[in-house]
């Protein structure tokens, strides 16, 4: 049994009243697991749906409808009393270093945090145990008593990171934890997540836009597009060969110090519209595929028929109809 | 060379110390020089309010009455020039009564201070209360407070106060509460009640933006309660407005009261305000202007430095706000 398990997870939006109502389905019948250490990556460019989808499982967001089995607990639904206990194993690292952390108080006081609200006393007591995360997460252990404005970013998302694994949970869903910080110290983070999983063996949840980002640490990657997956594969089989039209595309888009000769060039123009069109394949309107390599009958089964997520073989699976 | 020389401020040991943002708006107040200013003066009201029976034994005045200084010829007007100043009435004494109007004055300060301070605590901590349950929890318990709000603040307040204040006064006891100090307690409450709409805005607005910081999500996401979140979270990021929205209010709350008392139906002789003083003096105004003179100067000097403490706080608190 998989440690966690999301199954047809779906979120609307509902916008204005009455005629002017318009429904958003930024979330729309996404299923994923991840297995306890394992690092499952969360892809897809802003607005499909992959932050939703995160904060859907630490219950920020209240789902429209679908299932959240967490160690074989079903989150969905839960009253918030009756997570408490639940949220000790499920942790969250967050975007942006600069507001999550409250500028009000001491990093002490946000570390020991964890502690007090679960009601949990850790051996020696809560000082030594923040002054150890400190240590741990790379800073220095006596500046407890600082205030966040008087770290950097790359200091202050690590203080955001000793504060999600101070209760040695067992899922962490990391938000985009390196995207608001210097490329110079994406790095050095990535490298103490992965390093704090060997040491704790805890799960990530690794929500990103970026596939070169998340290569480091994944061992599966789910893409996401306009609220659905499109492609689910392990990392090696993804980065090789990737199947979806929209995969290829982003990775493309993948910066590399050398271009390999038949790297083919794909150009994605306009964005997602958060409304996609009316039926059939959500990503037709901007498919290369359909817009060069299809006749006119396979397109029209595109435009009629939304594909379903098949496997291409035991460690992949994509949704479209031509892969 | 000389400018080498100088002694500069070690970089290092600057950055060591510990400064909360408190702190910080302390340093930059220190440097307001009128707010400083504004604050001894403030200091030195509030003592001498707070020791008026000290002051007035030492000086040797009271509140009673000196009928022998009233001049019988002249409608119970002082004897003497300048509303009766002598050696030992400084400030003259009051027409009618023979009462010194320095001792008028120190033990008038004394109920326009805690109907200041009372009202102010009544309206600050309403406000916050409010403003914090609407801009936390949203949706229907926002309707509610604020469209009560608006209802409040569309009030004819003055005229409301009045006939409110003009029913209670008649009222001989309630509890342990009677005449004059039922009359304060009364004050307290119209003043404080009407004026919190204006504080729960406010503060609804801070949190509306502090409550989407990442913060408040990450405390949700430990298991904090409401409760914790409110108290913990989003409180400690108010002081600055909380203390802004409390010095002017002081201010504007001595102004109320004045109003009110001056119309009659707040604090009644024999006991005294300064309200009360200019509402007297305004009826024999032409006769003796002195009477008139010294309350007004008393309320205007006060009033103009808790004005500019507040400003200076604020200023403090917020640096960008300074024009």
């Amino acid at each position: 049994m998989s440690l966690l398990e999301v199954r047809d997870l779906r979120k609307t939006f509902v916008r204005g009243h009455g005629r002017r109502r318009r429904v958003v389905n930024a979330v729309d019948g996404v299923s994923f697991e991840v297995g306890a250490g394992e690092t499952l990556g969360l892809v897809g460019e802003s607005g499909c749906g992959k932050s939703t989808t995160a904060g859907m499982v630490v219950r920020l967001i209240e789902p429209t409808s679908g299932q959240i089995s967490f160690a074989g607990t079903e989150l969905a639904g839960r009253s918030e009393r009756s997570l408490r206990p639940l949220r000790r194993e499920l942790q969250m690292v967050f975007q942006d270093p600069q507001s999550s952390l409250n500028p009000r108080q001491t990093v002490g006081t946000i570390l020991s945090a964890p502690f007090q609200i679960q009601g949990v006393q850790p051996d020696g007591g809560v000082l030594p145990e923040v002054r150890r995360l400190l240590e741990r997460v790379g800073l220095n252990p006596e500046h407890y008593n600082r205030y966040p404005h008087q770290f950097s970013g790359g200091q202050r998302q690590r203080i955001g990171i000793a504060r999600a694994i101070a209760l040695r949970p067992k899922l962490v869903v990391c938000d985009e934890p390196v995207s608001a910080l210097d490329v110079s110290v994406q790095a050095q983070v990535l490298n103490l997540l992965a390093g704090l999983q060997q040491e704790y063996g805890m799960a990530y949840l690794f929500v990103a836009h970026d596939l070169a980002v998340v290569r480091h640490l994944s061992d599966r990657v789910v893409v996401m597009y306009l609220g659905r997956v499109v492609e689910q594969a392990e990392r090696e089989e993804l980065y090789r060969s990737p199947a979806h039209p929209y995969t290829q595309a982003l990775m493309a888009a993948v910066p590399r110090p050398r271009v390999p000769e038949q790297r083919k060039k794909v150009l994605l123009r306009g964005d997602a519209a958060a409304d996609g069109p009316a039926g059939g394949c959500p990503f037709r309107p901007r498919c290369p595929r359909y817009a060069t390599e299809l006749g006119a009958a396979d397109q029209s089964r595109c435009t009629q028929e939304a594909p379903e997520l098949v496997p291409l073989s035991p460690r992949q699976s994509a949704a479209c109809h031509f892969v | 060379m000389a400018g080498l020389s100088k002694p500069m401020a070690n970089p290092v040991a600057e950055a060591a110390r510990t400064r909360s943002p408190g702190r910080l708006a302390l340093e930059r107040f220190r440097r307001d020089r009128i707010a400083v200013a504004a604050g001894v003066y403030v200091v030195l009201v509030l003592l001498a309010s707070v020791l008026a029976p000290l002051i007035c034994r030492v000086l040797g005045i009271d509140t009673e009455r000196h009928i022998g200084l009233l001049s019988l010829t002249n409608l119970g007007f002082p004897d003497g020039r300048l509303g009766g100043m002598s050696w030992d009435h400084p400030l003259g004494i009051e027409p009618k009564t023979g009462r010194d109007l320095l001792a008028l004055l120190l033990y008038g300060s004394r109920t326009s201070l805690i109907i200041a301070f009372g009202a102010t605590l009544v309206s600050v901590a309403l406000g916050i209360l409010f403003g914090l349950w609407a801009g936390y929890f949203g949706g229907w318990v926002d309707t509610v407070i604020s469209r009560s709000t608006e209802v409040l603040m569309a009030f004819p307040v003055l005229l409301f106060s009045i006939a409110l204040l003009a029913v209670l006064g008649n009222l001989d006891r309630v509890g342990f509460l009677a005449g004059n100090s039922l009359r304060t307690a009364i004050l307290i409450f119209v003043i404080g009640f009407f004026s919190f709409p204006y504080t729960a805005r406010l503060m609804r607005s801070q949190v509306l933006s502090l409550r989407t910081r990442e913060f408040v999500a990450a405390a949700r996401v430990m298991g904090s309660s409401n409760r914790r979140i409110l108290r913990r979270e989003l409180l400690p990021n108010l002081t600055g407005p909380i203390i802004v929205v409390t010095s002017l209010s002081i201010p504007a709350t001595v102004l109320a009261e004045a109003g009110l008392s001056f119309l009659g139906v707040g604090i009644a002789p024999p006991a005294t305000s300064w309200g009360q003083l200019l509402g007297a003096a305004s009826r024999t105004f032409v006769v003796d202007p002195a009477y008139m003179l010294f309350p007004g100067l008393s309320m205007v000097a006060t009033v103009l430095a808790f004005n500019l403490l507040g400003d200076g706080i604020r200023d403090a608190f917020d640096p960008k706000s300074r024009s």
